[in-house]
C-alpha cells in the first residue's frame, strides 16, 4: 500500500443474512456491498454517489469498521483492520469518525452539547472537567458555535446547528479520516451551502480525508476531488470529478448525470430515463447488474460480470462497452 | 443551564396541567397516598381492636338510623370499623403497589436491556422464557408462586412482582429495539465507548418513558392481583386490613343485609385502580416520545 493512500478497500463484501422460519435458519443475504475495490488518497475528498439502497451508506460504515465487513479486507494506514488485535483495532478506530445523515437522530436528546462533545475526550483521555471544557469550547468555535449553545440541549437547535454538533463530536479526537454520511441531505439548501464550506475549511485545518457519501450530484461536483458511482452494492465508475462530469463512461453515470438541472431555461436539455426498478440487492440480476436497464446492453451484460477497469489515466469504469 | 431544564420541566407540567382527566387521577392517588401516610391521625377507629367488639358486630353506618356512632361506614363482622381499616388498607395496597410494580421494573429492565441491545441468541432465549411466563394467566402463576415460596402480604408482593416482569420486559425490549438504531448510538460505537457505558448512559435513559408510563398502569392491576390473592386468603392475612381480604371475608354477609362490608373495600379497590390508570394514560400522552415532535 501506497503511503498516500490512507484506505484501501479490497474485495469488500457487506452481506447481510436474511433469517426465516423458527430455527431461524439464513434463507438469503442482502448483498448491501458486493466485492468492492477502491483506495482513498490522503487529504482528499472522495465522493460516492449512487440511489437510495445501492449499499453506500453501508460501504461507509463498513469501511470505519462499524460494521465489520463480511468479507474482503479494509486497510486503514497501512494496517490491515481485520487482522489486528481488539485492542489495536478499538485505537485506529478513534482516527476514523463519523457524521451522519439526519442530525436529530444523532445527538443524544437528554444530553447537553458540552456532554455530547466532550464524551469522546472523556472516555478517551485522562484530562480534567475543565481541561474538557476548553476544549468542548474550541470545538464548538471552530464548527461555528460559541460559548452560549454549550447548555444546551438537541432540541433548542435548528438542524444546521445540530450538524454542527455532531461535526464538532467527530472532530473531538482529531481524527485523520471522517465518513461524512449524507451530511447535507436533511439540510434546506443555504444552510447546506455553509455546512460544505465548513467541510473545506476544516478540512484545510486539519488535514482531513473524507469520504463524502451523498446522491446529491452537484455537491459531489462541488466537493469531492474524485467519485465513484455505485449501482446495486457495485462501484460502476471511478474517476476524478472534473473528469467525471466532462465524460461519463458507464451507461447508467451517463443517465445519472444528465438528470442534473441547469439553471437556464433556454437549454434544452434531452433526458435519459432509466426504465425498470432498482433491483433487488437479495437476487441481483446475473451478469452486469445493471444490464435489465441498460439502453446499451449486449449479449454477454447478461453473462459475464464486467471487471473495474482503467481506461483513461484514473479513470475506472466496470462495463462491457469498454475498451 | 438550570434555566433551561426548568423550562422543559415547565413544560411538561403545562401539557400536563391540559390533561383534565390525568390531574383527576392524580388527585385522587395523592389523597390515597395522603391517607396512608396519616392513617394514624386520620382514622376514627383502630383497625385491628383487640379483642374483637363482638357486640357491634355488623351495625351500619351514617345512612342508617341505627348507625353506629365513631364509625361512619358501619362495622364489619368483628365489629371493626370499616373507614378506619380502609384508610389503613390504603397503606397496604400502595405499598403493595410501589414494591411488587418495582420488582416488575428491575426484572423488566433488566430482561429488556439484554434481550433488546444484544440481540441473536441472547434475545431469542430471552424471549421464549418470557413467553413460557406469559402463557400463564397472570393470577394463576402468582397462586402457584405463592404456593411454593409460602403465603403472606410480602410473599405476594414477590409473586405479583415476577408474574408482570415478563410484560415489563417486553416494554423495554421494544423501546431499546427502537433507541439502538438511532444514530447517536453508532456515534458512541465510533468514539470507542464500551458496550456498558452506552447501556447505561444512553440506551436506558432513553428508552425509560415508556416503562415509567406502563408501570402506572400496572400498579393499578398489581393492586388489583393482590386484591385477588387477599380475597383467596393467599396474601395479606387477617388481621391486616387488606381491601381484597376485606371484601373476601365480607362478602357473606351481603345476603345478610350487611352490604356496606363488602362494597366500601371495593369501592377503595375502585379509585385507587382508575386514579392509577388515569394518571397513566395522560402520562403516557405526555411521556411517549413517538407522540411529541
Amino acid at each position: 500500500m501506497e503511503k498516500t493512500q490512507i484506505m484501501k478497500a479490497k474485495n469488500v463484501k457487506e452481506y447481510f443474512p436474511i433469517r426465516k422460519g423458527i430455527f431461524s435458519t439464513v434463507k438469503d443475504y442482502v448483498k448491501a456491498v458486493d466485492n468492492v475495490n477502491f483506495f482513498i488518497k490522503k487529504g482528499e475528498t472522495f465522493g460516492l454517489v449512487g440511489e437510495s439502497g445501492c449499499g453506500k451508506t453501508t460501504l461507509g460504515r463498513t469501511l470505519i469498521q462499524l460494521i465489520p465487513p463480511t468479507n474482503g479486507t479494509v486497510y486503514f494506514m497501512g494496517n490491515n483492520l481485520s487482522d489486528i488485535s481488539k485492542s489495536e483495532l478499538r485505537k485506529l478506530r478513534l482516527h476514523m469518525q463519523i457524521v451522519f445523515q439526519d442530525p436529530s437522530s444523532s445527538l443524544n436528546p437528554r444530553m447537553t452539547v458540552k456532554q455530547i462533545i466532550g464524551e469522546p475526550i472523556k472516555i478517551n483521555s485522562k484530562l480534567k472537567n475543565e481541561e474538557i471544557t476548553q476544549k468542548v469550547l474550541l470545538l464548538l468555535k471552530t464548527v461555528g458555535l460559541d460559548e452560549q449553545h454549550m447548555y444546551r440541549f438537541p432540541h433548542e437547535f435548528s438542524g444546521g446547528q445540530k450538524q454542527r454538533i455532531g461535526i464538532a463530536r467527530a472532530l473531538a479526537l482529531n481524527p485523520d479520516f471522517i465518513v461524512l454520511d449524507e451530511p447535507t441531505s436533511a439540510l434546506d439548501v443555504s444552510v447546506q451551502a455553509k455546512i460544505l464550506n465548513l467541510f473545506k475549511d476544516l478540512q484545510k485545518k486539519f488535514n482531513l480525508t473524507y469520504l463524502f457519501i451523498t446522491h446529491d450530484l452537484s455537491v459531489i461536483k462541488y466537493i469531492s476531488d474524485r467519485v465513484a458511482v455505485m449501482y446495486a452494492g457495485k462501484i460502476v465508475e471511478l474517476s476524478p470529478t472534473k473528469e467525471l462530469f466532462k465524460k461519463q463512461l458507464h451507461p447508467y453515470t451517463i443517465a445519472l448525470l444528465c438528470c442534473i438541472p441547469i439553471p437556464d431555461p433556454k437549454i434544452k436539455k434531452e433526458f435519459i430515463v432509466i426504465k425498470g426498478e432498482v433491483p433487488s440487492l437479495i437476487n441481483p440480476p446475473s451478469g452486469c447488474k445493471f444490464h435489465p436497464r441498460c439502453p446499451k446492453r449486449m449479449p454477454k451484460c447478461k453473462e459475464i460480470e464486467p471487471e473495474l477497469i482503467e481506461i483513461n489515466n484514473e479513470h475506472f469504469v466496470a462495463c462491457h462497452l469498454y475498451p | 443551564m438550570i434555566r433551561k431544564r426548568e423550562t422543559k420541566t415547565q413544560e411538561l407540567i403545562r401539557r400536563f396541567k391540559y390533561n383534565k382527566s390525568a390531574v383527576f387521577g392524580l388527585i385522587l392517588i395523592l389523597i390515597l397516598v395522603f391517607l396512608a401516610i396519616f392513617a394514624d391521625f386520620i382514622a376514627p377507629n383502630d383497625p385491628t381492636p383487640s379483642p374483637p367488639e363482638l357486640e357491634n358486630s355488623l351495625k351500619p353506618g351514617f345512612w342508617s338510623e341505627d348507625g353506629i356512632e365513631g364509625s361512619p361506614l358501619g362495622t364489619d363482622m368483628l365489629g371493626r370499623c370499616i373507614l378506619s381499616r380502609i384508610i389503613y388498607g390504603a397503606r397496604i395496597s400502595l405499598s403493595v403497589g410501589f414494591v411488587a410494580v418495582g420488582i416488575a421494573l428491575a426484572l423488566g429492565i433488566i430482561i429488556g436491556v439484554t434481550a433488546g441491545y444484544f440481540g441473536k441468541w441472547v434475545d431469542s432465549l430471552l424471549m421464549r422464557i418470557v413467553d413460557i411466563i406469559f402463557s400463564f394467566p397472570a393470577l394463576l402463576l402468582a397462586i402457584v408462586i405463592v404456593a411454593t415460596i409460602g403465603q403472606g402480604l410480602d410473599k405476594a408482593m414477590i409473586a405479583i412482582g415476577i408474574v408482570y416482569s415478563p410484560q415489563m420486559a417486553r416494554v423495554m425490549r421494544s423501546s431499546v429495539l427502537y433507541i439502538k438504531e438511532m444514530e447517536y448510538i453508532e456515534a458512541q460505537k465510533a468514539i470507542g465507548s464500551k458496550n456498558l457505558r452506552i447501556i447505561f448512559r444512553h440506551v436506558i435513559p432513553n428508552s425509560l418513558a415508556p416503562v415509567i408510563v406502563y408501570s402506572t398502569l400496572m400498579m393499578a392491576s398489581a393492586i388489583l392481583d393482590a386484591a385477588a390473592l387477599g380475597f383467596l386468603g393467599l396474601g395479606a392475612q387477617p388481621p391486616t386490613p387488606e381491601w381484597g381480604a376485606m371484601l373476601s371475608e365480607s362478602r357473606l354477609y351481603i345476603v345478610t343485609g350487611a352490604w356496606w362490608a363488602a362494597t366500601f373495600p371495593g369501592i377503595a379497590i375502585i379509585i385507587a385502580v382508575l386514579g392509577l390508570n388515569l394518571l397513566g394514560d395522560g402520562l403516557r400522552d405526555i411521556l411517549d416520545p413517538r407522540l411529541k415532535t
